[in-house]
């Protein structure tokens, strides 16, 4: 199993050899040890292999994943797996801003809580949060589901498109066209399905489901106070 | 009998005030449009060269060489972006342009050896094929930005802003979000599109920093990375892109044009491109990375004059979009009935966020944008773009230049105050540029 320590070695170098992993490469076991809050610790992966980080990584931790697993032993700065299009990244602790940012597949998982707009603009991925989010999470929020089994901060998927939000705590606000909707059989199949693919053991039927009012789609005078 | 001359129009009033009053009476929503500033702003019309004469000596035209090469991304990128015209084709997106449009802009810059740039929505496969040299813009919105895209990019733009409207964000209305755009963007089709005005995963120059370093781990530090900004606080702005890591740094004037942005961002927020280079070349000079850190400019650029006066104020190459967008035909004289359907004429119309461009450029309907051959449209723009080589060429050579870059303020004069203070060279006939405290 190729070991990186990056008190010896450069973000360059790990990268770098990352990204030189042919498809269908058999070193597909890594390890990373001591990043010490290094940022962009294995970005822009595509190959199909399983990072473990072992420690506390910054910025950008796993972003722009493709078909990789990264998973973090320790907590992470402000972009975990930011624009993810596949694959799966796992925080064991908790997260800063705009976890999962932006990301258009794959599935990104915070064990513990994460700080303010988390799922910000997600375009299609999967978000399950073992804590809490803080506010503004989901805003802008395009497609994909984000699943909060503790509490959600204010202003909870402000100006929401066609992204779905499970929370089974308490929601301090909800943001702009965001609106509690009613939680049918499948949603409830559908988030114990994320919850079981997060490895995350919660109770499906506790949850609750926000989406879009789809009132702010097109401009509309009489919904000026809003934008 | 009815006396004209007892008509008095109203400076504060004049007829179209009064029609926006109107208009915002029956609407009440802000104006929302396309194209650039309209009002009038200093310009590099107001700059004239001094040719040589007995004190300098010109270069031959068409027998000296004047060099028109430019090299961008020498800081740090592995391969910089080698353009043999400094006149690059701005970020506009497949969707606000139509896909002929964005074809006929990267035929037209390949042929000349220059660059086009991608905009909200990602990199169409037309675009990347038609262009030798493409820019992908890394916006705030994010929308349709995948790491396969930015890994096929021949350099990276971080938009921080655009001229039109510094401190906003994009908008696409829904009559031009078609299925294919709305699925480039992972949005509904046909709902009025805003783009975000902040970036989703940094802000300040600190982050920036941390977010370049990102982009670069992310595509092996191959390509350069371009910061862009809106023209406001231009002398700051600059600073910290330098600081942040920038490769380059793009300066857009609020001349630069939008697709769909509401009237009173395009005409009230930003300054000219005029400061806007000046205090962007003194901010690169006060940190020593002046031609380290290569400086593109853009709002406005209409001309080869426009070219090299931005070049002989420290700007290293130009960008055009608008300018590029009427050589595609934008206003012209065609299918006039379509123009007065918009509610307009040619030469006045700004309304690209209709979705209705009389001539093809800025829509999405297939029997409009049929109005623009991609082959011919790119003829045109390449045709202009010689022009504006030439142009500037030749000014160059008049001041005795045998490449445009060694073309400098010394060589300008300016022919208002307002515009001897903004470009910081002498009111014509005098040694006096206001501010700087000279007699
Ligand atoms: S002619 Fe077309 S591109 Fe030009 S301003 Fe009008 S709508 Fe926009």
């Amino acid at each position: 199993m190729p070991k990186v320590d990056l008190s010896t070695d450069t973000v360059r170098d790990l990268n770098q050899r990352l990204h030189d992993l042919e498809p269908g490469t058999t070193e597909t076991d890594w390890r990373v040890i001591n990043p010490m809050g290094a940022h962009a610790v294995a970005v822009g992966l595509e190959a199909s292999v399983h990072v473990e980080i072992d420690g506390h990584v910054g910025y950008y931790c796993a972003g722009m994943n493709k078909e990789a697993t990264v998973v973090v032993h320790g907590n992470v700065g402000t972009g975990f797996g930011e624009n993810i299009m596949s694959g799966t990244v796992i925080c064991h602790g908790n997260a800063s801003q705009s976890a999962g940012a932006t990301g258009h597949g794959g599935l990104v998982v915070v064990k513990g809580d994460t700080s303010a707009r988390c799922g910000i603009s997600m375009k299609g991925v999967d978000i399950v949060v073992g804590g809490s989010v803080g506010h503004m999470s989901a805003f802008m929020a395009q497609a994909g589901h984000l699943v909060v089994c503790g509490d959600a901060g204010a202003d909870l998927g402000d100006s929401i498109y066609e992204a779905t939000i499970y929370v089974r705590g308490d929601v301090e606000s909800l943001g702009s066209d965001c609106v509690e909707k009613e939680m049918t059989p499948e949603h409830v199949a559908k988030v114990r399905e994320l919850l079981q693919r997060a490895g995350i053991e919660a109770d499906a039927s506790q949850f609750r489901r926000y989406g879009s009012a789809r009132k702010l789609y097109n401009f509309n005078i009489d919904h000026a106070a809003n934008y | 009998m009815f006396d004209e001359r007892k008509l008095r129009g109203s400076s504060t009033f004049p007829p179209h005030v009064i029609a926006e009053i109107q208009r915002a009476a029956d609407e009440g929503l802000y104006y929302i449009r396309g194209a650039g500033a309209k009002r009038r702003v200093p310009t590099f019309d107001d700059l004239v060269f001094l040719g040589a004469s007995v004190s300098r000596y010109p270069l031959e035209g068409y027998r000296e060489t004047c060099d028109t090469t430019v090299t961008i991304g020498t800081r740090y990128a592995k391969k910089p972006v080698e353009l043999k015209i400094p006149i690059t084709i701005a970020g506009m997106s497949f969707g606000a342009l139509g896909a002929n449009a964005k074809e006929a802009l990267g035929l037209a810059a390949s042929e000349m050896g220059t660059s086009t740039t991608t905009g909200d929505g990602g990199m169409t496969d037309e675009e990347r094929r038609s262009s030798k040299t493409l820019v992908y813009q890394y916006l705030p919105s994010r929308y349709g930005m995948q790491p396969d895209q930015l890994r096929k990019a021949d350099a990276i733009e971080v938009v921080v802003g655009q001229g039109a409207k510094p401190g906003g964000g994009g908008m696409l209305l829904g009559q031009k979000i078609t299925e294919r755009v709305a699925e480039m963007r992972t949005l509904p089709v046909g709902i009025d599109q805003r783009s975000a005005c902040r970036h989703p995963d940094w802000t300040g120059p600190d982050d920036l920093e941390i977010k370049i370093r990102e982009l670069r781990e992310i595509t092996d530090w191959q390509v350069p990375i371009y910061v862009k900004c809106g023209a406001t606080r231009t002398s700051f702005d600059v600073m910290l892109a330098v600081k942040a890591g920038a490769d380059a740094v793009v300066v857009d004037g609020m001349q630069g044009g939008t697709a769909a942005t509401q009237n009173v961002f395009i005409e009230d927020v930003g300054i000219p491109t005029l400061p806007a280079v000046r205090l962007a070349v003194d901010a690169l000079q006060e940190l020593d990375m002046h031609r380290k850190v290569q400086l593109i400019v853009s709002g406005g650029i209409r001309t080869g004059a426009d070219v090299a006066k931005a070049l002989a104020l420290g700007a290293d190459a130009v960008s055009i979009g608008m300018a590029a967008l009427m050589a595609l035909n934008c206003n012209a004289p065609l299918y006039e009935e379509d123009y007065e359907a918009l509610g307009t004429r040619p030469g006045f119309c700004h309304h690209c966020q209709t979705g209705k461009c009389p001539v093809g450029v800025t829509t999405q309907e297939p029997e409009l944008e049929a109005r623009l051959e991609p082959k011919a449209a790119a003829r045109r723009v390449r045709n202009y773009l010689t022009s504006l080589t030439l142009e500037c060429q030749t000014l160059a050579r008049a001041c005795g230049k045998s490449h445009v870059h060694n073309l400098e303020p010394e060589d300008l004069v300016a022919m208002t105050v307002e515009a001897a203070a903004m470009a910081r060279v002498p009111l014509a006939g005098t040694k006096w540029i206001p501010g700087s405290g000279g007699a």
